[in-house]
């Protein structure tokens, strides 16, 4: 039977402005565009990916302009697209003071208490 | 499957900046000593691992100079953990992400390094009887 993988993501924008994207969600799209049956949890602070009109733009240094800042929104949005769910922690999204009208729509709410039987459907869980 | 593990290791943290890295060394060590096929799929800082231009240096706090001192070296490590593996019959196959390595320069690495992507950390994974993966923070 195929490898089928959930990929949680907890540690938020760590080198996200360097990288220009979130590592682990980068490798999720990569590998879900070679037909690699893999999923997200977006848990912790790495819930406010979810969230709309994020604008990381205008880093500058000296003439040094970014040119391609992240756009987390977007990048979850194209990894839905290939066919991902992506989960994201209800509670996490409360304790942040958001809403769900905040966040992008397409994101599979799951509560802090239905984890652990989500990894039941997986054979294997990356924490990142 | 055979008798014998086959175990995936995703690492992320560069060398000399926290626990993390010796305690997967370890980890992937005892693997070693039992014979293990081991796959470690290096990812962003850890490509740097098994850099081989990492340098013993005296330690002045210390009164060592370089030799006494014999800084311990994450390539020098890997290599010896690679070398274990092979004698106690199994084997140590260390991929390091291509682009993380291009990102940081840190293009020379032991012979038995692979460059690859994330597709190979996903051929391990599948080809191995469990994954770990112990990222950054």
């Amino acid at each position: 039977m195929a490898l089928k993988v959930l990929n949680i993501v907890e540690s938020a924008y760590r080198a996200t402005i360097e990288e220009q994207d979130d590592t682990i969600l980068w490798t999720s799209t990569a590998l879900k565009g070679a037909g690699a049956n893999v999923d997200v949890l977006l848990r912790g602070n790495a819930v406010n990916y979810g969230v709309k009109g994020q604008d990381a733009s205008g880093l500058q240094f000296g003439a040094k302009k970014q040119t391609h800042p992240p756009q987390l929104e977007d990048d979850l949005q194209r990894l839905m697209d290939k066919g991902a769910k992506v989960y994201v922690v209800t509670d996490d999204v409360a304790e942040r003071g958001l809403e769900r009208t905040d966040l992008i729509a397409g994101l599979e709410p799951l509560s802090r208490s239905r984890i652990a039987k989500l990894y039941a459907d997986y054979d294997q869980i990356w924490h990142w | 499957m055979s008798d014998k593990k086959t175990i995936t290791f995703a690492l992320m943290d560069p060398p000399y900046e926290n626990a993390r890295c010796t305690t997967a060394l370890r980890l992937i060590n005892i693997a070693a000593q039992r014979g293990y096929n081991i796959n470690v799929f290096a990812y962003e800082g850890a490509v740097g691992l098994p850099f081989t231009k990492q340098s013993p240096h005296p330690n002045a706090v210390h009164g060592h100079d370089a030799d006494e001192e014999d800084h311990p070296l994450p390539h020098e490590w890997i290599d010896a953990i690679a070398t274990a593996a092979n004698a106690n019959g199994g084997k140590l196959d260390w991929i390091n992400c291509g682009l993380c390595v291009d990102e940081r320069g840190v293009h020379e690495a032991l012979d038995f390094v692979r460059r690859g992507s994330p597709a190979d950390l996903w051929k391990c994974a599948e080809a191995s009887d469990n994954t770990l993966v112990i990222p950054t923070k």
